[in-house]
This record gives C-alpha cells, sequence and structure tokens, in this order.
C-alpha cells in the first residue's frame, strides 16, 4: 500500500535532516571574536605527521602529542578490507537506473518517463538495458570491471513502506523486532572494546546497519567536524578543558553513571583519533565534484582516513538526492544519481591514488524499486526489487541475478527480484569480510551466496 | 503494600524525585521539596493542582510566537516549552511516557494537530484509568492512521492495531497470553473505523461506520462474542498476564533496574484493586527504596533540555533545540518505531557530541567576557560558581574533584600578566561547559 500523505513526510523528514546537518555545521569550531593566535601566546603550529602523511595545522602546542599517540595507535594493527554501505534515501527507480530502453511494454507503462536509447551507455552485459544517463561514472567503472550489478535485488514478500523495507535492509532481515544492524552485528562478533571508529557512521547519526549491541560505534558528520566547542573557552584553558573529558570517562560503580562516563570516554578517544582532521581537514590527491552537497566531501575525507590508516571496518553513509520521486521524477532522479556517482567515481580514483583500492569495496543500495508504471504526476509510486551495486578493484564486475523484465510484474505491477539482499550480505561477511553469515544473518543457511569479489 | 523508602530524604533524594518524576529543579526547589519529607513531596507531585505555566513565554528565532501546527519543529518546541515552565512536571513527565508507550510517528501521521492532539490526550489521562487511555488511545485519530486502523475493514482486515495492542500495549510478546488467531480475531473486532480526506488539511472526520465493521461472533483469549473495538481494549485490560507487564513497563521508566517479583506482586495487586488506576502505580513506584537507593538513570535528551533550561531560568527562545535534541536521539513526536526509544542507548559518541552541544547552547547566552568578568584566582571559588550557575545539583566526589583538578592546572597555565587577568572568566566557562555535559548530569 502506498499512501502520498506517507512520503511528503518522507522528504520534508529528509529535508529536515538536512537542515539540522546545516545548522549543525554553522557553529563555529572556535569562539567568534577569539584573538588571533599572534599576539595572545597561541601557538599556531603546523606539523607533518610522517606516519600519516598528512599535513597538520593545529592550534596549540599541548595537543601534539596526542595527535601522534592516536595516529600511532591506530597505525599500529594490519591493514584490514574495509566496507563502504552507501544508501540512496526513498526508493530509486530500477527501471531508470538501469533502463530496457528497446522494449515496447516499457515505453507503454512509462509514455513520459521512458528514457531513450540513445540517452544513455549500453549495458555491455545485458544489451536490453543502458545506463542512465547521469550513471556513466558507473558505466566507466563497469567497464574496468570494478562495478558488480545487480538489477533486480529485493526479497520475497517485498513491503512497500519506506520505514519497514528500509529497516529490514540495515538489520539485514526481514523480522521488525531486531533492533541492532547487520554490520554492528558482524562487529560485535569481530570488533574491539576501544576503538570506536571499527563502525564509523558519516552522518549526525548513528546508520542503523551500524548499531552494535557490544562494541562501541562512532558516527561523526565529516572527519573535520568532530569537536568540542564552548562559548567562551579558547587556548591553554581549552587544551586543559578537552584533557579534563578522560577523567571524566574514568570508571564508575555506578552501572548507568558508568555509562555515560564510558560515552565520554569514547568520544574522547574518537576527538583524539580525529584530531588530525579537526580544523584544517585534509588535502585528496584528485578532485572531488564541487557541490553544495556534503557527500563528496564525506568520501574524500574517508578516504583520507583511511589513507591515515584509523581502524575502520564498516563505514555507512547516505547518499545526496531524493529517491522518492512521486512527482517531477527526471530532473530530481538526474540530480540525485549525477552527484553520487561523480562522487563515487571520484571517491574510487581517490582509493586507487592512494594505493588503498584493493582495501576498500562499496555497496550502493535502496530500500525497494519503483512502480513499473509510471502515475500521473511524472512520478512513479513505490515497487518492489530495486538496483544494487558493488564497487571496488576487488569486486567481480559480473552481474548477479538477472534482469526480470517487465512482461512479467508481481500482483502490485511491480518488479520481482532476482537476488535477495541477505545473500548479498551474506556474500560480503564471507567472501570480503571473512566472517561466518551464520553469526550474522538470521536464516543465513538458506540463502544463495552470489560470487561478489574476486 | 509495596515497601516504603525509609531512609533521609534531604536534597539529594528530592533532587532525583523531581528529575524521574519530571524535568529537574528550578533553582532551590530540591531543597524546598526535602522540608516535605517522602510523601508530602511525592503527594506535591501526584496532586499538584491548576496547572500554571511560570517563566518566560516561548518564541521562535525571530521572537515570533510559536506555530505548533504550523511551524515546522514547532510542535517539539510548544512541548519542550511545557516541559520548561509546566507546574505540574509529573502530568508532562507522564505525557513523555505514553508518548514512548504508545509510540506515534509524524512519519506516518503526517499531521501536527493529530499528532498534538494525541499529546493531549496523554496529558488529561496520564495519572487515571489505564483502560479509558488505552479506549481513547484506540480511536485516537492519529493512532487510527499509524497503525491502520481505518484501513482495517470486514472485507479486508489488518492486523497491525490488534498485533501492538497486545505485543506492545499490553500484555507483552511471547509470554503465552496469546495466539496469532488472537491477532486475526481482535483484527475482526477493531474493524469499523474510517475516515475522509481533505486536501487541505488531510484526513479529516474518523468515526465509526458500522457497516465497515465485521459483526460476527470472535473468539479472543477463548471468550466468544460479537466484540467490537471496546471490547478489544477491554478483554487486554482484564487480561490475567495484563498487571504484571503494565506494572513491570511502568515501573522501567522510573528506576532503571527491574522490581524484585514481591515488589512486582504488590504493584499488580495495587493496579488490580484501584481498578486499573495509573496514579496509585506511580505513587508506590515513587516512594519506592529502589529508586533512592538503586542506580542512576541516563537522562533522555528531552528530559536533560528540559531539565538545563530550567536550572538556568531560561525560556524556549531558540528553534535551536529542534535539530539539537535530533542530534541527541529524541526527536519528539518521532519515535523510531512502534516500540519507542530504546532507553538503554541514549549515548554514543555523536548523541554525546549532541549532548555537549546543547550543554554549549544552553550556558551560551550567559557567556563571560575576559575584558569584563573579575572572577577570583582560586580553583575552588571558580568551581562553586559553575555549580551555581547550574542550579547547585548535586556530584559525585570523583567529578567534583576532577573539575576542582582541570582549574587548579587551568590557573597554573596563567604565566603572564594578561593570561592572569583573562583566565579566569575562560575557566569559568569551560567549568560550566564540563559540569553541564559531565556524567553526573548527564544521569540522574
Amino acid at each position: 500500500m502506498s499512501r502520498c500523505h506517507h512520503c511528503d513526510e518522507f522528504s520534508r523528514a529528509s529535508l529536515v535532516r538536512r537542515t539540522a546537518a546545516e545548522a549543525g555545521r554553522g557553529l563555529p569550531a572556535i569562539e567568534p571574536g577569539m584573538p588571533l593566535p599572534a599576539g595572545t601566546g597561541l601557538d599556531r603550529r603546523a606539523f607533518v605527521a610522517r606516519s600519516a602523511g598528512l599535513v597538520l595545522s593545529i592550534y596549540g602546542a599541548g595537543k601534539l602529542k596526542l595527535f601522534e599517540e592516536g595516529i600511532a595507535r591506530a597505525a599500529g594493527g594490519p591493514a584490514q578490507p574495509v566496507l563502504v554501505s552507501v544508501f540512496l534515501p526513498g526508493g530509486t527507480d530500477a527501471l531508470s537506473v538501469l533502463y530496457p530502453g528497446l522494449d515496447g511494454a516499457y515505453r507503454k507503462l512509462r509514455p513520459k518517463l521512458a528514457l531513450n536509447p540513445g540517452d544513455g551507455t549500453q549495458f555491455s552485459e545485458d544489451p536490453r538495458l543502458f545506463w542512465h544517463p547521469s550513471l556513466q561514472p558507473f558505466a566507466t567503472l563497469h567497464g574496468e570491471g570494478k562495478v558488480s550489478v545487480l538489477p533486480a535485488v529485493g526479497y520475497t514478500h517485498p513491503d512497500q513502506s519506506h520505514f519497514t523495507s528500509r529497516h529490514f535492509w540495515e538489520v539485514g532481515a526481514t523480522e521488525a523486532r531486531l533492533a541492532s544492524g547487520w554490520m554492528g552485528r558482524y562487529l560485535d562478533h569481530t570488533g574491539t572494546k576501544d576503538n570506536p571508529l571499527q563502525g564509523l557512521s558519516l552522518d549526525y547519526q548513528l546508520q542503523p546497519s551500524l548499531a552494535s549491541t557490544k562494541v562501541p560505534v562512532a558516527s561523526l558528520a565529516a572527519p573535520d567536524d568532530y569537536s568540542f566547542w564552548a562559548p567562551g573557552v579558547w587556548g591553554d584553558v581549552e587544551d586543559r578543558m578537552l584533557e579534563a573529558l578522560e577523567p571524566l570517562g574514568a570508571r564508575r560503580s555506578d552501572p548507568f553513571l558508568n555509562q555515560a562516563a564510558n560515552a565520554t570516554a569514547q568520544s574522547d578517544r574518537l576527538r583524539r583519533q580525529l584530531a588530525p582532521f579537526v580544523g584544517t581537514g585534509y588535502g585528496t590527491p584528485v578532485p572531488y565534484p564541487d557541490v553544495d552537497d556534503s557527500f563528496p566531501k564525506q568520501l574524500a575525507g574517508l578516504a583520507a582516513m583511511l589513507a591515515a590508516n584509523l581502524p575502520l571496518r564498516c563505514v555507512a553513509l547516505t547518499a545526496p538526492g531524493e529517491y522518492d520521486t512521486h512527482s517531477d521524477q527526471p530532473q530530481a532522479l538526474a540530480d540525485g544519481l549525477d552527484v553520487t556517482a561523480r562522487s563515487l567515481l571520484a571517491f574510487q580514483r581517490d582509493l586507487e591514488a592512494r594505493g588503498l583500492a584493493d582495501r576498500v569495496l562499496t555497496l550502493v543500495w535502496s530500500e525497494f524499486g519503483r512502480r513499473a508504471e509510471e502515475n500521473g504526476s511524472d512520478g512513479t509510486d513505490h515497487g518492489a526489487a530495486g538496483t544494487a551495486f558493488v564497487i571496488g578493484t576487488r569486486a567481480r564486475g559480473e552481474m548477479v541475478g538477472e534482469f526480470p523484465g517487465v512482461a512479467n510484474l508481481d500482483d502490485d505491477g511491480n518488479l520481482r527480484a532476482t537476488s535477495d539482499f541477505r545473500g548479498v550480505y551474506c556474500s560480503l561477511l564471507e567472501q570480503w569480510l571473512g566472517e561466518d553469515a551464520a553469526a550474522v544473518i538470521p536464516g543465513a543457511s538458506s540463502f544463495q551466496r552470489p560470487v561478489l569479489v574476486k | 503494600m509495596p515497601p516504603v523508602y525509609r531512609g533521609k530524604f534531604g536534597k539529594p533524594q528530592a533532587e532525583r524525585l523531581l528529575w524521574r518524576a519530571g524535568f529537574g529543579p528550578r533553582p532551590g526547589q530540591a531543597e524546598k521539596l526535602a522540608k516535605l519529607g517522602l510523601h508530602g513531596a511525592v503527594h506535591s507531585l501526584t496532586h499538584p493542582g491548576r496547572e500554571r505555566l511560570r517563566g518566560p513565554k516561548p518564541h521562535d528565532d525571530h521572537g515570533h510566537p510559536l506555530a505548533p501546527y504550523d511551524a515546522w519543529g514547532h510542535d517539539q518546541l510548544w512541548w519542550l516549552d511545557r516541559m520548561v515552565r509546566t507546574s505540574r512536571p509529573l502530568g508532562e513527565r507522564m505525557t513523555l511516557v505514553w508518548h514512548d508507550w504508545f509510540a506515534t510517528s509524524r512519519d506516518g501521521v503526517d499531521s501536527a494537530r493529530l499528532m498534538i492532539r494525541q499529546n493531549q490526550l496523554f496529558r488529561t489521562h496520564g495519572l487515571g484509568s489505564f483502560g479509558t487511555l488505552l479506549t481513547e488511545v484506540t480511536k485516537d485519530p492519529a493512532m487510527l492512521i499509524w497503525l491502520s486502523g481505518t484501513d482495517n475493514t470486514k472485507d479486508s482486515p489488518n492486523e497491525n492495531y490488534g498485533r501492538e495492542l497486545m505485543e506492545l500495549f499490553t500484555i507483552g510478546a511471547d509470554r503465552g497470553g496469546y495466539t496469532e488467531r488472537d491477532v486475526r480475531e481482535q483484527a475482526r473486532a477493531l474493524t469499523g473505523w474510517r475516515n475522509d480526506w481533505n486536501d487541505n488539511v488531510g484526513p479529516v472526520n474518523f468515526r465509526y461506520d458500522p457497516r465497515r465493521h465485521d459483526d460476527g461472533v470472535k473468539t479472543i483469549f477463548g471468550k466468544h462474542g460479537r466484540f467490537t473495538w471496546r471490547d478489544s481494549a477491554r478483554l487486554c485490560v482484564q487480561h490475567r498476564l495484563h498487571p504484571s507487564f503494565f506494572v513491570t513497563k511502568l515501573w522501567s521508566y522510573f528506576v532503571p533496574t527491574p522490581p524484585s517479583s514481591a515488589t512486582k506482586r504488590e504493584l499488580q495487586h495495587l493496579y488490580t484493586h484501584s481498578g486499573h488506576s495509573v496514579r496509585p502505580v506511580v505513587e508506590a513506584i515513587l516512594k519506592h527504596p529502589a529508586l533512592y537507593e538503586g542506580p542512576r538513570m541516563v537522562k533522555p535528551p528531552a528530559v536533560y533540555v528540559a531539565g538545563l533550561l530550567r536550572a538556568l531560568r531560561r525560556g524556549i527562545d531558540t528553534e535551536d533545540w529542534t535539530w539539537l535534541l535530533s542530534l541527541a536521539g529524541q526527536q519528539l513526536f518521532y519515535p523510531p518505531n512502534v516500540a519507542g526509544w530504546d532507553d538503554t542507548r541514549w549515548l554514543d559518541t555523536s548523541t554525546f557530541r549532541a549532548r555537549w552541544m546543547i550543554a554549549s547552547r544552553a550556558i551560551e547566552p550567559h557567556v563571560l567576557k575576559t575584558d569584563k568578568a573579575r572572577l577570583p584566582d582560586d580553583a575552588s571559588k571558580l568551581l562553586s560558581r559553575a555549580e551555581t550557575f547550574l542550579g547547585s545539583p548535586v556530584l559525585t566526589g570523583h567529578t567534583h574533584g576532577e573539575l576542582k583538578r582541570f582549574a587548579r592546572r587551568a590557573l597554573g597555565d596563567a604565566n603572564a600578566k594578561w593570561k592572569k587577568e583573562q583566565y579566569p572568566a575562560l575557566i569559568e566557562n569551560a567549568l560550566r561547559q564540563l559540569l553541564a555535559s559531565s556524567p553526573d548530569l548527564q544521569t540522574c
């Protein structure tokens, strides 16, 4: 069942999240009117953290030691594979992402929205399909053998509520009550108690897929944003204030006081881990799209964090754009896919330039696809099977499940799934992260594992 | 009767009571409440008299009055203002409890009007009969939309409300209290509600339409009858497993560790013999030794924000609380799902930083300027001022000691004349920030 007022809400909710993000960025990192470092005894220093290859420029001499300690500790362990999850919010239209441009039935279902064969590049693995013009960056990477395409991924008895279907994908099961995320459960099995960065939500809130029950995970909007500003505090006193977080986070005997102390200590640890990025940020070896949205910046920051050998394992972030395209689909979809695809291409090139490409695999997904038949307002309503992509030099680069076509839709007029997202998770766990999926995904034994990694 | 706390009832106990049963003390309020003794203090909360809203009236960032039905986020500010200014804090806290218990989200309802109507229902019936509250919630328009009540018809029954009614609201899952057949039969009994759609206002004209009701015989919990929606709610409240579910869940909002089996039994007895009345159970919980002798609780973000503003005598004068509360993980009127917020997971690295930012935003209007403030060059005195600024909360020795150590060290850094003049103000600002975001003030 789809209800329009539900979806107005969906877009307004994401709007307010963006507003929150802007507002959050609006808080100054240092107090306005703070005297310039020169003349106040503050010391603006730059140094190179050799282990990380980063140029750092920071305020206050007292912090230098902490940076070095943080980087050294982080750089200590062996390099681990990293999984990045990119969520396209709202339900991306599979029949536009890879569209059957030559199919008369498709053109009949989409009299206004159908894309023409000449609009996009032909998909080499299935000549019936064409890449959405905005996805040319994906077509390029696919041509290099770095993209596995899932043209119709979903699950049986598809739920057409954003809320419910996204929840299923986040928890890795079609269970409404499961409260931990699938990557969170993976980290519960393999992670450590003292490294919040192992599960990193590049967002203002924890991405539900990373929700763990035993080990700490972190969320931050941007690596150069995780600072603790206080009004009317700067210089030596600010350094001393931040130093005080560690003893305030010391273990307490009261269990709930201790929970709060623990959050203080973990935040302080994360603050130190990320200290190299706060203030002046980081350099990138390749250009990223210059847009208002924070997505390319987040990916650039992610690459820089990986280059700094920070101990990341699972990362989750939300793609830019509005995919709940009940109306005016052509423009909205083109805009969102454009920034998303160009940013992910830049990210891939960045990783390649830094020699990190073999360590990172990116899953791009959405909570469902859209109705095959267009609605009356240049848009499409909620559907079932959607598209997903696995990107990286280690991606196998072969299609998983075939395109089901529009001749055999389900009872609601939606695409039928030809692969199951839980099977995809099992494959990523076993083939990429080296973990037995049975420990993470409920009913893992019942899902086929597509080969996703080479 | 459940046991009653017999220890000293001084400021620390009164302060804890004010946090658990409300949104913390205004300056001096804990000392005043302590003088009433335990029974007097609890009575003053459960029988507060007519409501007055005290303190500065709320306004948005432009100085305009709030428009909770129309302006984005103002619904939250409207409620937060009540939490800050009410003379009936327990009534407002119970409204928050029921908002979590019958968790309904604007994400599904998409109407501030209906969400606030539901909110008023919680306020009106918050300490009265649970049976009445449940009956009202069952036909509440926001709930009818949220859990598909108006989609539930005799031709096409929808189990959404019927299932949650038993699982989350009255009996609990996996206790052997009901079967999948009961879920289906409840759905049939609940049929009949409908509404119209108005393009300007949204859903309107919620009503019971007998033509959409399945008037056949149903079997619920082994009983047979031509049950209707009223019977649905009644049968749940009369269910043998309801009182234990009710008292355990209610208890969890006030005390973080589960009640002993003896206490649970006594609370059930109290509840059943009062005709399923909420107030006597809340009173017994607020007087229970576990509340005063047991561990602390993490304050929910809305309670944390409202409490800071109460301590600072500050009203709602900015819309920032909307996004700050959202960052902290509790956007009012948007519980994450029908099970409500997870009280065990308020704190992570992002929400801790959000709480730090909340503290910054709360103390910001009073920031001390280095060129104006004349402050003592003494760590103890600086700390004592910061404590007074935040309403003199009771602190643990550890936190007190660490804050003092910070102040002493920071004063020690002042190795030049200008530093000796300016650092005390910076330190005072930092002490306020550290204190307001300390583990002690995140918990109660």
